[in-house]
């Protein structure tokens, strides 16, 4: 009795791991993955094709990114920020909002703009096809791709004329919604929460130093800045502002985070002009 | 039994149950339903919650002034009952049942630096309200398995900000957390069905459950998971009693 008991279960336990599969941490196997090879990534009039992408993948990127890609090659150890985990399906630079998958032309410009201050370089010696091929490479690690679409894109009007006045309200913004908790009132990444803040995985993170001279990780154009504060950048702490900042107000901040940037800029010039005072954290909400 | 064996047993009992919630996938008549009521107790003493030290945000401190925060990991009340336990139907319901997603929209409120309630309960594909109270900035930060189908997400809320209103695809315990104030975490418990979370005297009614035989589950964030096994008549109550043991 016992021992058919056994087998039965046996049986029946089989069945359970082979027809329930349990979503867990647990990772893809290289099976799993291998499903998804025929995935395709569409930039303009590329077709990028994942099959294609596998020995420029294995040249440039397994010894960060893994065979499995999540983020678990040999270089892993030694790199910090850690490297992307693409099966999980969680991008930080996105032109859609927080919580939903990135355009096939956000990867595209994230390989060739690489990451600055990271291990990611910028991969501008690949051709369009080897980019838009990468692109559904690393697509094809999340099953993610299969259950849902890349989310649509925010808007982002036209940049209006830069004025002392914009400038200004774009101080208003950055006191209001509080940046400088983590950036700090000069953009130094020093505000009172920057010595606590975790990635979604529970590793220590920086805010971004505006003052030192560092690119913004996902772009550095005007538009990029525009882009990462009303997307929030996934997987940090870093989160949407797009349901608090309206988007002529979004400028106004974009103009006024130049100011705090150690680059030369009209803004600059202008907030030296004009004098302006950094904000005020004591102040209650609202009035600094 | 080798942990083997038993690990085998469970996993067909599961296969078992899953078979059966596909095979008797008829629609349940609103009429009949009745409820599982129970209460929720720590047996021995509750341990110490450690106070929070706010002093990153003058506005957290002052809001506490008078009434200092503390953790609310295990949470106590008169007579032992244990507060924040949800509770719900882990096997046994007809998939009928199961795929009805109530309307009302349970509120996550971040009220004085702290999450109102600590844990809230909802079920899969239900809408959810997280609102702010507080004039302070907080962004809200649930930590799915992304795995799951479940997506993580990240938004601010400023003074004033309007609901951010979400809902999840797939039954699972997700961390909440606000990366400005890192003493703030919460819990979204997504269950598939009925639940109910217990009050400050350990209470719960699961309302809405159709006659049959289940499993009901108690989870407590520090404590894990209980199960019992209940039968609800028509229109009538089922009860399930759990006991924690204190750490």
């Amino acid at each position: 009795m016992r021992t058919r008991l056994r087998r039965w279960s046996l049986l029946l336990s089989a069945t359970a791991v082979l027809v329930f599969p349990l979503a867990s941490w647990a990772q893809l196997t290289p099976s799993d993955i291998n499903t998804r090879i025929g995935t395709e990534s569409h930039i303009g009039n590329i077709t990028g094709h994942a099959k294609d992408a596998k020995s420029d993948y294995r040249r440039y990127c397994v010894v960060c990114h893994g065979e499995l890609g999540d983020g678990n090659g040999e270089s892993f150890p030694w790199v910090d920020p850690k490297p992307r985990d693409f099966q999980l399906g969680v991008f930080k630079c996105r032109s859609t909002p927080t919580g939903t998958l990135p355009t096939d032309e956000d990867l595209f410009d994230t390989i060739a703009r690489g990451l600055d201050r990271s291990n990611m370089p910028q991969w501008s010696t690949f051709t369009k096809q080897q980019r838009a091929d990468l692109v559904a490479w690393v697509k094809h690690f999340s099953p993610r791709w299969a259950n849902e679409k890349p989310g649509t894109p925010i808007q982002i009007p036209a940049e209006p004329e830069v004025t002392a006045e914009r400038i200004k309200a774009g101080r208003d913004v950055f006191a209001r919604v509080q940046c400088w908790k983590c950036h700090g009132v000069l953009g130094q990444a020093n505000g009172p929460s920057s010595s606590t803040l975790t990635d979604d995985l529970g590793r220590p993170i920086a805010a971004f130093n505006f003052t030192e001279g560092a690119r913004p990780k996902c772009g550095d154009t005007d538009r990029d800045i525009y882009r990462i504060f009303m997307t929030g950048l996934d997987g940090t702490p870093m989160p949407s502002y797009a349901d608090n900042i309206k988007p002529d107000e979004a400028w106004d901040l974009v103009f006024y985070l130049r100011t705090l940037m150690s680059q030369h800029s009209i803004e600059k010039e202008m907030a030296k002009k004009l004098d302006l005072k950094p904000v005020d954290p004591n102040a209650p909400a609202g009035q600094q | 039994m080798t942990n083997r064996h038993k690990f085998a047993v469970i996993l067909s009992a599961i296969v078992l149950l899953c078979c059966g919630a596909f095979i008797s996938g008829n629609r349940v008549n609103a009429a009949g339903e009745g409820k599982i009521t129970g209460a929720v107790k720590l047996d021995g003493t509750a341990p110490h919650m450690k106070g929070i030290d706010m002093s990153k945000d003058p506005y957290c401190v002052k809001a506490h002034a008078s009434d200092p925060a503390h953790l609310e990991t295990v949470v106590v009340g008169s007579g032992g009952g244990l507060e924040n336990v949800v509770l719900y139907i882990s096997e046994g319901l007809p998939a009928g049942a199961s795929s009805e997603v109530p309307t009302s929209v349970p509120v996550f409120d971040q009220k004085n630096c702290v999450y109102t309630p600590h844990v809230l309960a909802m079920d899969v594909n239900q809408k959810f309200k997280v609102v702010t109270s507080d004039q302070t900035t907080h962004n809200i930060h649930p930590l799915p398995n992304p795995m799951t189908g479940n997506i993580p997400w990240n938004q601010s809320q400023p003074p004033g900000a309007a609901p951010v209103e979400k809902s999840w695809k797939t039954a699972e315990v997700i961390p909440v957390q606000c990366n400005i104030h890192p003493w703030m975490h919460g819990w979204f418990v997504v269950v598939k069905g009925p639940y109910a979370t217990t009050d400050s005297n350990g209470s719960y009614t699961i309302n809405n459950v159709p006659p049959g035989n289940y499993t009901v589950t108690a989870w407590q964030e520090d404590y894990g998971t209980q199960t019992q096994k209940v039968t609800v008549a028509a229109g009538g109550a089922g009860t399930a009693n759990f006991t924690y043991k204190a750490k």
